[in-house]
């Protein structure tokens, strides 16, 4: 029963990861993109990671997603014609991640243990463990991940500024 | 099989409930505002030529329905079909699922088990509020962008980029009131809630936290893009705003998502700051008056009256939105993003470090 | 909570196929943002892998990993997007295969 439900869910994962790389509209595009971010976060929760889960939900689906939906509305981009699917660069394209797909597969599933999720400690995935790794093991990351978003913010806002005396419109 | 049936019976109970509080909401709405206003509101529609006695119940609540959905279901030229089609349920949905995480009642034992009157009793309770209020920006977005239309899309990017400021703020406040309870379950919170301080006062969050009370209830009207805030859907300057080309049974849908965040934003501020399902004094045994002996009450007799306890509370800051939406004026739009920006952010931050503060010392001292 | 019978090993296959969705994305599609895009469903796809490797190991350090590395997403998805808006100023597409300058 549950693998029934993995294995349905994965199927949706995929088929709207597929939908993001292949729709021609690019609404329809990051729409199925959010729908993706969604689909990983129930994989999440059900490795056990609740807060990751919760933080996928909030940080990606939640504002990046945003971010990119408003930038296809500001530059007002329309579905793209031209980009027909079946040119032969397409065709190995696609043939090639078929067999990428199944070689880094076969390499994912040897490396990963077929004994079902088990023995994990009490609190795995709580808030409070991962706060206590990342505060004390990993706090020179935090620290600098925190003075990396500073950057991003400050970069982004010079960026998309218009130069001085560009009229607007 | 058990624990699927359990928990589909309370999330149904629990939609279903917020779905009547929403439609209550819209004629308490209509008529409570023709209150304020000093004027009648909707009296025409009546059953009989004579129920309900002039209180517009059935204008709002039957005719306005039929007139919504037997209406023709317009999609502009040039609009993307799918997502006009899609936008007004995309703004529904989180507003009804997010009181899927706040306790309506302490547990119950029946027939051996025992059940916690919440549709789900989550580990990460106040993050998954926080992540539905997230998601609701899509409806906006979406909306204006799929009317084909510049004014409605000005609407969507202010309505949507005034929702994302609040957030913030809205986040950060609900961030102290995590280190006030030492966690993020909110059955957990309003257990926390049933203490006495000094013995006598119950130990409500507002007491503790009254700035971040005032951050959430106003960032939670702003979500909902309710008057002061409503700019983005003003009625008298803008027509309609994001939702200007939308009519019939997806309008509906918009309204219905309207009262539904009203009532979510009751259900945070009741939940954190106001005890949930807590009657002061009342625990699962009986009355524990102060300086009194308990006075014991049954079982089930305590339940029902946390649960009707947590209505009350629940009407009460509904009714205490409309009320603010019908006797204050409303925001510009830079005021408002002023306010959010550079008035709540900082006063939540404050607030934030203050509370951590308190707590490091207290703990220090104790 | 449920528990999943599906065990490590089939995440960490689903995030492989993830993955090549998104390098295949990379690849085919000429839209700067469709490509962008499918650079999040690969960070996405390692994202999985870490969990369902902090899952099998039984130790929290995947987790933090995945914090770090949607942090980064975050910060990276906010720079790409201000740089394609200047481009867009600049040249009025957001085709990869117009923005040439640089090309002998």
């Amino acid at each position: 029963m549950s693998e029934l439900w993995f294995y349905l869910l994965a199927g949706m994962t995929v088929a709207s990861a597929a939908a993001t790389v292949l729709s021609p509209n690019p609404v329809h595009s990051a729409l199925s993109l959010v729908i993706t971010l969604f689909f990983v976060a129930v994989h999440y929760i059900a490795l056990g990671a609740h807060l990751v889960a919760a933080l996928q939900i909030i940080v990606y689906a939640g504002a990046v997603m945003v971010l990119f939906l408003f930038v296809i509305m500001l530059l007002n981009l329309q579905p793209d014609p031209d980009e027909s699917r079946l040119n032969p660069v397409s065709a190995i394209a696609t043939g090639a991640a078929l067999i990428l797909t199944v070689a880094i597969g076969r390499l994912m599933f040897a490396f990963g243990s077929t004994a079902p999720v088990a023995n994990l400690p009490e609190n795995f995935g709580t808030t409070k463990a991962l706060a206590g790794i990342l505060f004390r093991d990993h706090i020179v990351a935090f620290e600098l991940t925190s003075l990396l978003l500073l950057v991003a913010v400050v970069g982004a806002v010079v960026l998309a500024q218009r130069d001085k005396g560009e009229t607007r419109g | 099989m058990d624990a699927w049936l359990i928990g589909g019976v309370k999330s149904l109970l629990v939609l279903f409930m917020v779905l009547q509080v929403s439609a209550l909401l819209l004629w308490v709405e209509r008529k409570g505002s023709a209150l304020i206003q000093n004027r009648y509101g909707a009296n025409r529609a009546s059953l009989f030529g004579v129920l309900p006695f002039n209180l517009g119940l059935v204008n709002t609540l039957l005719a306005d329905p039929i007139k919504l959905f037997t209406k023709e279901d317009f999609v502009p030229a040039g609009a993307d079909r799918f997502i006009h089609s899609l936008a007004p349920f995309l703004a529904l949905f989180p507003a009804l699922i997010t009181f899927a995480a706040i306790p309506f009642g302490d547990s119950i034992e029946l027939a051996g088990t025992t059940i916690e009157l919440v549709a789900v009793d989550l580990d990460v309770g106040i993050l998954y509020i926080v992540a539905t209020i997230a998601m609701s920006v899509y409806g906006v977005v979406l909306a204006g962008w799929a009317s084909n239309n510049r004014w409605a899309l000005l609407g969507s990017i202010r309505g949507s980029a005034q929702m994302i400021s609040y957030e913030v703020a809205l986040g950060l406040a609900l961030v102290s009131m995590i280190l006030t309870y030492d966690t993020l379950n909110l059955q957990a919170m309003v257990h926390a809630q049933g203490n006495l301080i000094f013995g006598v006062l119950p130990a409500w969050g507002f007491i503790y936290q009254p700035i971040a009370l005032a951050i959430v209830f106003t960032s939670g009207m702003a979500e909902s893009k309710r008057v002061p805030f409503d700019l983005p859907e003003a009625e008298s300057e803008l027509i309609a705003g994001y939702f200007t080309e939308y009519s019939g049974g997806k309008q509906a849908a918009f309204m219905l998502a309207d009262f539904a965040e009203v009532v979510m934003t009751a259900g945070i501020v009741v939940t954190l700051f106001f005890g949930g399902w807590q009657v002061p004094y009342l625990t699962a045994e009986g009355w524990h008056l102060p300086f009194m002996d308990l006075i014991p009450v049954t079982g089930w007799l305590v339940t029902v009256m946390q649960v009707g306890a947590f209505t009350i509370k629940l009407l009460f800051f509904c009714w205490l939105q409309i009320l603010v939406r019908w006797t204050v004026p409303r925001f510009r739009y830079d005021q408002l993003m002023n306010l959010g920006w550079k008035g709540m952010i900082p006063l939540a931050l404050v607030n934030l470090f203050i509370t951590a503060l308190v707590i490091l010392l207290a703990g220090e001292f104790s | 909570m449920m528990e999943s019978v599906a065990t490590p090993a089939h995440y960490l296959v689903l995030s492989a196929v993830l993955f090549c969705i998104g390098a295949l994305g990379m690849v085919v599609r000429r839209n700067l943002i469709i490509m962008f895009m499918s650079v999040e469903i690969m960070l996405n796809a390692a994202n999985l892998t870490f969990v369902a490797a902090a899952n099998q190991l039984g130790n929290m350090d995947g987790q933090a990993m995945v914090f770090f590395v949607m942090t980064v997403a975050a910060a990276e998805a906010a720079i790409g997007l201000a740089v394609i808006l200047a481009l867009f100023r600049n040249k009025q597409t957001v085709q990869a295969d117009e923005i040439g300058l640089l090309k002998w």
